[in-house]
């Protein structure tokens, strides 16, 4: 764990605040900050970015958060969530299923640390499958632009496909570009062009 | 016939009455159901606790399972919605700051004018707007946006839970907001702002909520999926007698469901609104049904309208999108469990929306249905057959 995870608790009840913030504390998150769930909370909740946030399940200002993960991408965030120990399985099922944050009564050390570890691990597991997908979608987008640029260059030149792709594999070799760079300089000169 | 006990979440709006109703006065339980209610303190726990399986059933913005089904927040779950609960019922509030401004440039409101109202309020801000919406997956944020999308208007939206919609606007965190009725009152009550507009001004027929369950679970109740079915839509048909309305606003304000002063809930249910605190109130007529013009039947149009906005916002591939978004809205059940029940059925599952000007008579199974003015405040006609 390289990078310290930077926390939010919304809780306005100061002293279970206090309490919920020295449990994580002792447990070497040190990056806690805690926020009021009033009219405030929207703002400050853009301005800190946290990676995790801690709410109570009973809270309305649940939805607040929904709006902050849309923005900064919602799949972007890890998600925990806490909720009475008189409903372990839910609980549980909850987070397996990756749940966004919630804290209640009788929170302790003990029982934040093991659902935050894995809601962080889950978080990463889905991330690494979000930039798989991102990637892939990236390979599939450049994958057009050079079968425009070839398109363009089989029109102008009277080339074959393969010859085409030479050219532009030349071109990129000899300008110390990537193919794909070429090929979209090519496209966006052609489109001036039209 | 006993079929057992079914936990149905709400969050407490007026337009929770069908479910409400269909225990309270016993439509519930004339189909063997203990209907038990269990209100919600905000939209994402209501989501999460139905995906989870905790909740059976859901009062749920007509886009939340659509959004769900598609995978767009909380974690994914196909969830179906099996009738819609009301249509309309919105109200849009601004701030005293921003109304005197409006006024100031001549604006003058009925409520109804979303052209005019759009126009001054672009002229009266300065900077980004805040716009307050119960949820980021909601009719509301559909609704301002398609009102303002040719307003040169930075639109900034924020999720305020509707309880709390006033407070946010008093202390400047919104310079205004869309929300579901009483929650718009109780600003004007607290001269935190004024009413500007009512929804349906931007579009006379919106789905506005919906009764929704997931999908393998309806799959494996049949039974106490149709008899839910069959208790609120006899409670929405009671919702759409107006001689009712004063009885159901009584229910509504017990402390297990708003918790309110009926006075709050009255306007909505009779349609008189006051705008501004101390005012005389305005009539807007259709301004919230439950019944009326087949309100309650989840037309597949309604659901391609909300999935195609849904799929381009968040880039999604369109046309597997739209016909998940689609078959969401349950439309082959609704005639297979209410046909039987002798209730008219329209003679389609898809219409287009906003070509009617006029309530209009249209082809049902029994032959006395009259469709409700469904009109875009733009002219748009909304064809789920077209491009």
């Amino acid at each position: 764990m390289t990078t310290p995870l930077r926390i939010v608790v919304v809780e306005k009840d100061r002293a279970r605040a206090a309490e919920i913030s020295d449990a994580l504390r002792a447990d070497g998150w040190a990056d806690v900050t805690i926020l009021d769930d009033d009219t405030t909370l929207t703002r400050a909740l853009a301005e800190t970015d946290p990676d995790v946030v801690l709410i109570d399940l009973a809270n309305p200002r649940r939805d607040s958060l929904e709006t902050l993960s849309e923005a900064s991408g919602a799949r972007q965030r890890p998600v925990a969530m806490f909720v009475d120990s008189s409903d372990p399985e839910l609980s549980v099922a909850a987070v397996n299923a990756g749940v966004s944050a919630y804290v209640v009564d009788g929170l302790s050390g003990d029982r934040v640390r093991p659902v935050l570890e894995t809601a962080i691990a889950r978080f990463r597991m889905m991330s690494r499958v979000q930039s798989e997908l991102d990637a892939a979608k990236k390979a599939l987008a450049e994958r057009k632009t050079i079968d425009r640029a070839k398109g363009l260059l089989i029109q102008a030149k009277g080339l074959t496909e393969e010859e085409a792709y030479q050219l532009l594999r030349k071109t990129a070799m000899d300008q110390g570009k990537r193919v794909v760079e070429v090929a979209q300089a090519l496209v966006t000169a052609s489109e001036l062009l039209r | 016939m006993k079929r057992g006990t079914l936990h149905c979440g709400f969050v407490p709006l007026v337009d929770c009455a069908p479910l409400v109703i269909a225990r309270e006065l016993g439509f519930a339980a004339d189909e063997g159901l203990d209907l038990q209610l269990l209100r919600q303190p905000s939209w994402s726990a209501l989501r999460d606790l139905l995906a989870l399986g905790h909740l059976e059933a859901a009062h749920m913005l007509a886009p939340l399972p659509i959004a769900m089904t598609l995978g767009l927040g909380g974690f994914p779950s196909e969830v179906d919605t099996l009738m819609v609960l009301s249509v309309n019922g919105n109200v849009i509030a601004a701030g005293n700051g921003l109304v005197a401004k409006m006024r100031a440039g001549g604006w003058q409101s009925d409520l109804t004018d979303a052209a005019g109202t759009g126009a001054a309020l672009a002229q009266a801000v300065q900077g980004p707007l805040r716009f307050g919406v119960p949820f980021p997956v909601s009719m509301h944020r559909e609704l301002v946006e398609y009102w303002l999308k040719d307003q040169p208007i930075e639109l900034e939206l924020c999720s305020v839970p509707p309880p709390m919609m006033a407070e946010a606007l008093e202390a400047g965190e919104v310079d205004a907001f869309c929300v579901g009725e009483p929650w718009g009152s109780l600003a004007v009550d607290r001269a935190a702002g004024e009413l500007i507009l009512a929804g349906r001004a931007i579009w006379a027929f919106s789905p506005e909520k919906v009764l929704a369950a997931r999908h393998d679970w309806i799959a494996e109740h049949p039974e106490a999926t149709a008899a839910l079915m069959r208790a609120v839509y006899h409670a929405a048909r009671w919702l759409g007698n107006p001689g009712n309305r004063s009885i159901a606003t009584d229910i509504l304000a017990r402390r297990e469901y708003l918790d309110l002063p009926p006075d709050k809930i009255e306007r909505a249910m009779t349609g008189q609104l006051l705008a501004q605190s101390r005012s005389l109130g305005i009539e807007v007529p259709g301004f919230l049904h439950f019944h009326k013009g087949a309100a309650n039947f989840p037309w597949r149009s309604q659901a391609r309208w909300i999935g195609e906005r849904l799929a381009r916002r968040h880039g999604l591939p369109f046309e597997d999108s739209v016909a998940r978004a689609m078959a969401v809205f349950r439309s082959d059940l609704y005639r297979d469990v209410l046909g039987p029940a002798g209730i008219d059925l329209p003679g389609a599952s898809e219409k287009l929306e906003g070509a009617l000007r006029h309530p209009t008579a249209v082809a049902s199974s029994r032959g006395n249905m009259i469709l409700q003015p469904d009109h875009f405040f733009d002219g748009v006609i909304f064809d789920p057959d077209g491009e």
